[in-house]
């Protein structure tokens, strides 16, 4: 029963779920064949390419050399993932608590909403990354800069969610609670918060794949550590296929990202159809 | 028979708009009323006053003589359309009332109550796999399963096809033969209205008050035959009649 059911959330708040699953429906085999098919030809495709023309690899490094650079030098880079992983959930946590619970109280004041809304509009399509600088100014060349950039980039993508969910209300689910006699807390965490649950992972899974950018970004601006200090430090040295095989860590990260959100969904939202 | 529920003077305006007005009648206790009426003439906003979920401008709603206030354990309430939290499973939802009020679920009782229209086998499924009727049978059961004393519905079946309705027609019958629990039934199906009730009142529009009160007589549980009997009929078209404000040829014979 379960497989039949498309995946959780419809187009709503910002963005909708729907990108990698077209149709909400599972993959047949034959479409997942086709996928890996793409990749290997793709892959392989390049690699014969680079060598046909003979690209130099400072230009473009082969399939291969990527792959290698990445199974060798990835004890050296294991350090600086962990150092963007503590980056991005200590960033990522701060700014999502913090926006979670503005979008939970500013929701039940339409009047505050309608006044502060403009402003956190602004603190969404700010690219965080421009204050990276001055952030190192206050802060220095630590981590602390980077947290903040990350929480300041995820946190208003989270509210701006979290708040469309809260908006949500369906005027006969909660007559349906106050008719038991439920206090607004009881309202609150039975009827209105399960109602944006879609809708706030959503807010949470885009909200960390900024906050991801935004410390990879931080990380090239300034300091000695993290994944985007080795994008820059490999790319000086033209080291090119180092550069590519954190690009494609990276790439991972982004993807486990969205993975984990959409099973989280699959589990707790896929109610929604 | 002894009064239940009584609805005094009550009056409900809206800004300028006046959706109920002087409008009073009692309903006896272990009966079925059904309330009829023209759309937009407040028989809902009558109803939810009278489950307590919103006050009156004026008036007053009575149960066995104390005034309503606010939400009362003791009156149940069903709602258009069957209202199911779709992130519950059916159990879940019929065990929605107990988890507000923090009491224990009387797990036999709900038991009986979903053998009883169906749906035994189904607790663990969530509202989006189950049809329209099943949907607002799990509503019933979870309005019953507090054992109010009088339950509310507020055109339960408005949005279901025409066979599911008779069915749903059916299965409140059975239930309230053998619960007796009063019942005030919101409609806007004439025939619906006399196949459940023992009296029909006819709300004017707005501001909605009573303008028609008819008893039916007839003897349950009411079969097909009753239902095509002449007196069924006559009914019928007098409280229709009143609604439309036609006075139909055959009311000058009585």
């Amino acid at each position: 029963m379960a497989d039949d059911i498309p995946g959780f959330g419809k187009p709503s708040g910002l963005s909708a779920m729907s990108a990698f699953a077209p149709g909400g429906g599972a993959r047949s085999r034959a479409e997942l064949l086709g996928i890996i098919a793409t990749a290997v030809i793709v892959i392989g495709g390049m690699e014969l390419a680079l060598i046909w023309f003979a690209v130099p690899e400072y230009f473009l490094p082969r399939p291969s050399r990527i792959f290698a650079a990445l199974i060798r030098e990835f004890p050296l880079l294991a350090p600086h993932l962990g150092y963007t992983l503590i980056e991005l959930f200590s960033g990522f946590a701060i700014g999502a608590s913090i926006g979670l619970v503005l979008a939970a109280v500013i929701t039940q004041f339409p009047y505050a909403e309608k006044i502060i809304s403009p402003y956190i509009l602004i603190l969404v399509t700010t690219p965080m990354l421009a204050l990276v600088p001055l952030l190192i100014l206050w802060f220095g060349f630590g981590f602390t800069p980077r947290i903040i950039a990350v929480a300041l980039a995820s946190g208003p993508m989270v509210m701006i969610n979290a708040a469309t969910g809260f908006r949500r209300v369906d005027a006969a689910k909660i007559a349906l609670a106050r008719s038991y006699g439920a206090t607004t807390l009881q309202i609150f965490w039975k009827i209105r918060a399960p109602m944006a649950l879609p809708v706030i992972l959503v807010g949470l899974m885009i909200g960390a794949i900024f906050g991801l950018l935004t410390a990879v970004g931080a990380e090239m601006v300034g300091g000695g550590f993290g994944l985007g200090n080795r994008l820059t430090t490999y790319s000086s040295m033209i080291n090119m296929p180092e550069f590519f095989a954190v690009i494609v860590i990276l790439s991972t990260l982004g993807i486990l990202i969205y993975v984990f959100f959409f099973l989280v969904g699959k589990k707790w939202a896929s109610w929604e159809a | 028979m002894s009064v239940k529920l009584s609805v005094r003077d009550a009056g409900k305006r809206y800004g300028a708009l006046e959706a109920l007005l002087n409008c009073s009648f009692d309903v006896a206790a272990n009966t079925i009323t059904s309330i009829v009426g023209p759309s937009g003439c407040g028989k809902t906003t009558l109803l939810w006053s009278m489950s307590g979920l919103h006050g009156l401008t004026s008036g007053s709603v009575m149960l066995e003589g104390k005034p309503i206030t606010g939400p009362h354990p003791d009156i149940g309430l069903v709602f258009q359309e069957a209202n199911l939290l779709p992130w519950r499973t059916l159990i879940d939802n019929i065990l929605f009332p107990f988890e507000i009020k923090r009491i224990a679920p009387d797990r036999p009782w709900i038991d009986h109550l979903l053998d009883r229209v169906g749906l035994k086998g189904f607790e663990q499924r969530f509202p989006r796999e189950l049809s329209g009727g099943m949907q607002q049978r799990a509503a019933i059961v979870r309005a019953l399963a507090l054992r109010p004393q009088v339950l509310l519905m507020d055109e339960p079946f408005g949005a279901l096809d025409a066979f599911t309705r008779e069915e749903m027609n059916r299965l409140v019958e059975e239930i309230w033969l053998e619960t007796k629990t009063t019942i005030v039934f919101i409609t806007h199906s004439i025939e619906e209205a006399i196949f459940l009730s023992d009296r029909v009142l006819v709300l004017s529009k707005r501001p909605g008050r009573v303008q028609g009160d008819y008893a039916v007589p007839f003897a349950r549980p009411r079969s097909l035959e009753t239902m095509a009997s002449r007196a069924v009929f006559d009914l019928m078209n007098r409280i229709k009649g009143d609604i439309y404000g036609l006075k139909p040829r055959s009311a000058a014979a009585e």
